[in-house]
């Protein structure tokens, strides 16, 4: 267990517009990164389409979720995961995603589970 | 073992509030502490003192209620999630100048600060979706 | 190590197969809510979950479904106190919903 056990692994599962749960999963990110508790953040199943480009909230009168995932560099969240079978599932390239993220399957990704103390899912 | 409970699901679209209500009761019953019952999303519904379910239909706000008094539990509602939602307590309404308020007593509003803290000080977090 | 709780029918939701691609020999799978569907004899069950892994139906939501006498035979139903001594017996849970 890294970092006497306080570390927490949030995991998001579901797209950016599905009522307020990816914001609110940001928020909590935010939170726990502002109260310097080791975050690590993993986007997998609907949640890679959070970081898909060319999102314009606006016109579903949403603010647009790809912009506000920008700031996490700023909070120093820079853990960052990417699961890679949800981004093959959906033909979405590395490449194109709107965040740095590493992409993580297999051992890599058990290991993301295994390593956080706490698992906190959205 | 110190065991913090965050609750998502809305309590009238998901069991999610029943869920975790059983699952505390069950907690409490073995000796567990409970550090923290955190309702977050959807689940600030959970804390609406305005909800008037038929009498043969199971009041959750009740048994939270009763629960909560009777085993001193910190029972709190995400402020900001509250607020997106309507559920106020007095000073939130007068803040922002409703005309009501309708946090039921036993809850609390609180910041996400509540959540970070839970997941520090417990030694197990369990997270109820919708 | 990690107690994997699933709320979502198997025949409505993908939690079941993203949580089988995470899930290992030294993990549990708990069944609550419309989750407990999966413990159904069917295809879109547990037919790809190692036999190692135990899995568990939270009872009072398979008697609320009237499924309890139809369980898969490996799955092992457990009552409130079953789940709450599952969550401490694992270091950590991950809620699949």
């Amino acid at each position: 267990m890294q970092e006497a056990d306080k570390s927490l692994l949030v995991v998001v599962r579901h797209g950016p517009y599905q009522g307020q749960l990816a914001r609110e999963a940001l928020d909590a990110v935010l939170t726990a990164a502002a109260f310097e508790q080791p975050v690590s953040l993993l986007f997998m199943d609907d949640g890679v389409f959070q970081l898909t480009p060319n999102q314009d909230g606006s016109a579903i009168d949403a603010k647009n979720l790809a912009t506000m995932l920008a700031v996490l560099p700023m909070y120093d969240v820079d853990r960052v995961y990417v699961e890679l079978d949800s981004l093959n599932l959906r033909a979405i390239s590395p490449e194109s995603l709107t965040l740095p993220a590493t992409p993580v399957g297999g051992h890599a990704l058990r290991d993301l589970f295994v390593n956080n103390a706490h698992l906190l899912s959205f | 073992m110190k065991i913090a409970v965050v609750v998502y699901g809305s309590p009238t679209g998901s069991g999610a509030a029943a869920s975790a209500y059983r699952y505390v009761s069950a907690a409490l019953e073995l000796g567990h502490e409970i550090t923290r019952v955190f309702f977050y999303g959807e689940a600030v519904h959970t804390a609406t003192a305005l909800a008037a379910p038929p009498q043969d239909e199971n009041d959750l706000l009740s048994r939270w209620q009763q629960l909560g008094q009777a085993r001193e539990l910190d029972l709190v509602v995400c402020i900001a999630a509250a607020l997106r939602r309507g559920v106020l307590d007095a000073d939130e309404a007068r803040r922002h100048e409703k005309e009501a308020c309708n946090l039921a007593p036993g809850f609390t509003l609180s910041g996400l600060g509540q959540l970070t803290d839970a997941t520090l000080n417990s030694d197990r977090v369990i997270t109820f979706g919708g | 190590m990690i107690l994997h709780i699933v709320n979502k029918s198997p025949f409505q939701s993908d939690c079941l197969n993203s949580c089988l691609r995470i899930i290992s020999p030294e993990d549990a799978l708990l069944l609550i809510e419309d989750g407990v569907y999966a413990a159904l004899d069917t295809p879109r069950g547990l037919a790809s979950l190692a036999p190692a892994i135990p899995v568990y139906a939270l009872e009072a939501d398979c008697r609320a479904r009237g499924i309890l006498d139809q369980l898969h035979a490996s799955v092992k139903p457990t009552d409130d106190h079953g789940f709450v001594e599952l969550t401490l017996a694992y270091a950590k849970s991950q809620s699949w919903f």
